[in-house]
């Protein structure tokens, strides 16, 4: 096995905005950075179409300053441990690499929540911004009816990108209802103007798309392949059909490696004070893992982490007043979008809940607590390592599973020797 | 962009863009078998963003590779349900 060693002042995990702000800034300080990415492009989700070249505002402005930055970007890169203090472990395409670095930036961004319901394992199921990046990296969606369900303004963002794409979007359904939805819309203008604009165009690019509150799936259909959905307001339940269903209920950050190295995290939150600083003195976090906020807060967050750990403190300070009040807007959302009680029990008992080894809820409504129940059926611990039953087993039995262990990525094993 | 890459799905011979996504390039193929359940039950990419492991296909030999994570690239071998 091959392995290399590269030394950095502040290495970076995670490559969509956050991280690229966060880049930008530490090296216009005058530090080496490196950015260490797992999949092959930059941008994280939100970006992801805009690499290798941007095409809109605001990634056109972010992509360009980090190619005149001199930060190093290292693509298809995945850690997997941090074996020592200050020091990485990655699998590349080409043997190991190990970072050491004097600062730390976590921006490992965030994933969906997904909680089973009858036939959620069905091909042609996806989440909801699975769906999107899916569509972005030309997945074929063009004369596809679509259902999109789940929760939050990623709904919108998701029906308004399909439909450009030529896709029929048979229904939207949002979990929440309409009052915490209107409220919510209301806090806007004084929390995130920007959004009321992007909502109005949605809006437009929505006009004769079916949209409901209080309304959620409750079971899949089809032999081989998704063929129909069916939906229920709590009253009635009818059936839609459809090629494809996008339904995810929110996201919840990307705690793995901020876990492994021992980060303090509340909530399912990374606890970090003003100057994104975790509970450990050289190690930074940015973005999603801080809590869901989007990628304004984001962009903010990996700012002033790339500047406080480039020393530059005064900088960092002057956008303070500007995350806080992303914070407020990250608040506004959890709480306008908080999941309803009835979505803890979708699932039957024959439903899988862990897609790696087929485990349904029948057979964990057996155990007590996520250890013993991992012990005797194997949930969580095939490939994604909990990262997807994860979220369905703290929000259907309230287990929590705290424990990580390296490699924090399946690798290879002659990788591992 | 630059010419197209030749790939195989399965044995069958296509041409791709080469930033194309394997996943997508094998979707586009109108396959939704990407690989089969410990119980046999056929799945497809689930995140779109390489952590639920759902698209798992055999990539130039290399089985359980992430298609959602992989460019194709000239004379790749796809396998896939395997």
């Amino acid at each position: 096995m091959t392995e290399k060693t590269l030394k950095f002042d502040i290495a970076i995990v995670g490559g969509g905005p956050a991280s690229i702000a966060a880049a930008c800034m530490a090296s216009e300080n005058g530090k080496t950075v490196a950015i260490l990415e797992t999949s092959p492009w930059l941008g994280g989700q939100l970006w992801r179409s805009e690499f290798p070249r941007a095409k809109t505002r605001q990634p056109i402005k972010w992509f360009s300053r980090l190619s005149e930055a001199s930060a190093k970007a290292f693509l298809s890169t995945t850690i997997i441990d941090a074996p020592e203090e200050k020091t990485l472990l990655a699998e590349t395409s080409d043997g190991n690499l190990r970072i050491v670095y004097d600062k730390l930036i976590i921006a490992t961004g965030a994933r969906e929540i997904f909680l089973p319901f009858p036939g959620w394992t069905l091909p042609n199921i996806y989440g909801a911004g699975a769906m999107q990046a899916l569509a972005k990296a030309d997945w074929p969606v063009d004369g596809k009816r679509i259902a999109i369900a789940g929760s939050g303004p990623i709904l919108f963002a998701v029906a308004a990108n399909l439909r450009k794409k030529g896709a029929k979007i048979v229904l939207t359904a949002e979990q929440t209802d309409l009052m915490s939805f209107l409220r919510f819309g209301m806090k806007l203008p004084l929390l995130a103007p920007s959004k009321i604009l992007q909502a109005v165009e949605y809006n437009s690019q929505l006009i004769g798309v079916p949209y409901k509150t209080s309304c959620w799936p409750v079971e899949a259909h089809g032999t081989e392949q998704l063929e129909s959905v069916t939906f229920t307001n709590g009253k009635k339940k009818w059936k839609v059909d459809c090629d494809y269903l996008a339904c995810a209920f929110g996201l919840t950050g990307n705690l793995e490696l901020p876990r492994l190295l021992g980060c303090e995290i509340d909530s399912d939150a990374v606890v970090v004070n003003d100057y994104q600083q975790t509970s450990l003195q050289d190690i930074y976090c940015a973005g999603e893992p801080t809590g869901i906020g989007g990628i304004d807060s984001a962009l903010t967050e990996g700012r002033i982490a790339g500047l406080a750990a480039a020393g530059n403190v005064k900088q960092a300070k002057s956008l303070f007043a500007t995350r806080d009040r992303y914070t407020k807007f990250e608040k506004a959302m959890a709480k306008g979008f908080a999941l309803r009680d009835e979505l803890k029990n979708l699932a039957t008992p024959e439903t899988i809940v862990c897609r790696c080894e087929d485990v349904t809820a029948g057979q964990l409504s057996e155990f007590n607590d996520f250890k013993s129940a991992k012990l005797q059926t194997r949930c969580g611990m095939g490939s994604c390592q909990g990262r997807i039953c994860g979220s369905a087993v703290k929000t259907m039995f309230g287990w929590e599973d705290k424990s990580v262990r390296p490699p924090v990525y399946p690798a290879k094993m002659k990788n591992l020797e | 962009m630059s010419d197209k890459v030749q790939i195989k799905i399965n044995g069958k011979e296509i041409s791709v863009s080469p930033q194309t996504v394997v996943a997508t390039a094998i979707a586009r193929e109108g396959i939704s078998h990407f690989r089969r359940s410990v119980t046999g039950k056929p799945r497809t990419p689930l995140c779109g963003m390489g952590v639920c492991f759902e698209c798992r296909v055999t990539i130039n030999g290399q089985p359980n590779t992430r298609s959602c994570q992989v460019l194709c690239e000239e004379g790749m071998e796809i396998v896939t349900d395997d």
